[in-house]
């Protein structure tokens, strides 16, 4: 276990709370993640940058199982969720996917109203009172700081929100679960520059509850809104580390070309 | 230079006019076919065909019986033919998507789509009124649910195939079983068209007379007893129009006049519907 820890994350002070361990991924026959191993923080942001198809994506959605969906695509390795592997066949993926909740690109509101979008993740794993799902609702969408601009049209339907509103809806939904991870893929890259700017304060916000990895296309996002970053190129993993380290002094030579738009 | 602008806008002006032409070549019978429906259909229209029964040559009466005797049958193959063309529809769309078992059941389901409704009605024949020894309204509403099916399957798998895919892993992140996912999230983005499809798929059998004539045959008096031959609007029309009677003509015409405002109406409210459901998802 000593070994397990010698992560980057530990080094800067921080609890790991997942740890992915000689990771290696395919769609079909196409080798997508070599060997990725890395330490996400508890309780900070970690953002996977890079240019497209690097495997950013792939990587996030091992987290949560994903990829499970689509026959074709496998995972080998460890993806450590405090020290369980959720990648084993014994790890239930439903109590995994409680825990780990996701957020996607574009805003997915369910065709339901606001209130149900919510309970609609609760209902999964709760038996609550009326007067309990409703606390339960408010306190999600004050979570995603959206409770004041709906809390008089809760009947409405979810999808007659803006794009920004949406996401926001989206992420109280996976909030309201009461996960302990975040996962957030490209979220604001669908929404205009107020819209980002709220989801990313609601990031920094967070972050105190919730361990959070970020997956973004925006470099000056990540260097915003992160921690730690990870920069990834085909699908191998190129720099680890602290957020300022890795924008202001990298030390690979391909990071420093990608952060500074000679490439991507 | 000019030439060759020239010639393309000619060959544009050309092409429009050909296809304006097609499209009301193949319109125009449409609307003789409406226009004589009408014709004939409101001035054979009466309100009593909703109070009488249909009568002996040389009576008056009405289509009450046949028009009760269609709704009964169409209903009851409604029930039959959407729980099993939803689910069927399912699993193409949900389950199997990329198993060749569902490309197997895809192109019978095509088959079936174009199957001629008189070898469903011999089928339903064979199987049900034989065995029985009698037609039956039953045997009807089964083979009128037979051509049904495969309007279901089809509508209820394109129609959940339009949900995108992102809003499927939306509710699988949040550790839905698939089964809800489906049942919660995905129905409900298809419901307005996959009622569309139900719709059209009414619409489709209001009319159908061959399957009838070897099932449910039809009944001079009023019968709401399935176990019994029952009449029914296609299968009067066809039988009151080949008579040589005028007043059995006034009524086949009434009843084409009925059947068809009435898949006029389904068929406007399934656009209406289906509009809807493309404009959420486009």
């Amino acid at each position: 276990m000593m070994n397990l820890s010698q992560d980057v994350a530990v080094d800067t002070g921080a609890m790991s709370k997942i740890q992915v361990r000689d990771l290696n991924f395919y769609y079909g026959k196409y080798h997508a993640l070599k060997d990725i191993n890395l330490s996400i923080a508890a309780n900070k942001v970690t953002a996977f940058i890079g240019p497209s198809g690097c495997g950013k994506s792939t990587l996030l959605r091992t987290f949560n199982r994903m990829y499970e969906l689509y026959p074709d695509q496998r995972a080998t390795g460890d993806i450590l969720l405090d020290g369980e592997n959720v990648l084993s066949p014994r790890a239930d993926v439903y109590r995994l996917r409680a825990r780990v909740g996701m957020v996607f690109q574009k805003p997915t509101p369910f065709p339901m109203t606001i209130y149900e979008n919510i309970a609609y993740g609760v209902q999964l794993y709760e038996k609550l009172r009326r007067s309990d799902m409703d606390d339960r609702v408010e306190w999600a969408l004050q979570q995603a700081a959206l409770w004041d601009e709906v809390k008089g049209k809760l009947k409405q339907s979810g999808m007659s929100l803006s794009g920004g509103q949406q996401q926001r809806l989206c992420i109280a939904r996976a909030i309201a679960v009461k996960p302990e991870v975040v996962l957030l893929d490209e979220p604001a890259s669908a929404l205009d520059p107020i819209s980002t700017l709220k989801i990313e304060e609601l990031i920094y916000e967070l972050k105190r509850n919730y361990t959070i990895v970020i997956v973004t296309h925006n470099m000056q996002q990540a260097a915003r809104v992160s921690d730690f970053t990870a920069f990834m190129y085909l699908g191998d993993l190129i720099e680890f580390g602290d957020t300022n380290a890795i924008f202001t002094n990298p030390s690979n030579k391909q990071t420093e070309d990608y952060i500074t738009g000679r490439y991507g | 230079m000019d030439w060759r602008y020239f010639r393309r806008r000619a060959t544009n002006v050309f092409n429009l006019t050909g296809s304006v032409l097609a499209t009301l070549f193949g319109l125009s019978w449409l609307f003789w076919i409406l226009w004589t429906t009408f014709a004939y259909g409101v001035s054979a229209f009466d309100w009593s065909i909703f109070t009488q029964n249909t009568p002996a040559p040389g009576n008056d009466g009405g289509l009450a019986n046949a028009i009760v005797g269609s709704v009964i049958m169409v209903s009851f193959a409604t029930l039959i033919g959407t729980p099993i063309g939803i689910l069927a529809g399912t699993y193409l769309a949900e389950y199997g998507r990329t198993r060749p078992i569902a490309s197997v059941i895809r192109f019978l389901n095509d088959i079936l789509l174009s199957a001629p409704s008189i070898i469903v009605g011999l089928f339903v024949y064979e199987l049900i009124v034989l065995r029985v020894g009698h037609f039956s309204a039953w045997a009807g509403a089964v083979a009128l649910a037979i051509i049904m099916l495969p309007v279901v399957i089809r509508t209820t798998e394109e129609m959940l195939r339009l949900v995108p895919n992102t809003l499927r892993e939306a509710a699988l992140a949040l550790g839905a079983p698939h089964w809800k996912m489906i049942t919660l999230v995905a129905y409900r983005a298809a419901l307005s068209g996959v009622i569309t499809g139900i719709l059209l798929a009414v619409a489709r059998i209001a009319g159908e007379t061959a399957p009838l004539l070897f099932t449910a045959l039809n009944n001079q008096f009023w019968s709401t007893n399935l176990s019994q031959p029952m009449a029914n609007l296609p299968v009067v029309i066809f039988q009151f129009a080949m008579s040589p009677y005028e007043s059995w003509h006034a009524l086949a015409w009434a009843g084409s006049l009925l059947i068809t405002l009435s898949v006029l109406a389904l068929s406007i409210i399934a656009r209406t519907l289906l509009r809807k459901a493309r404009m959420e998802y486009s």
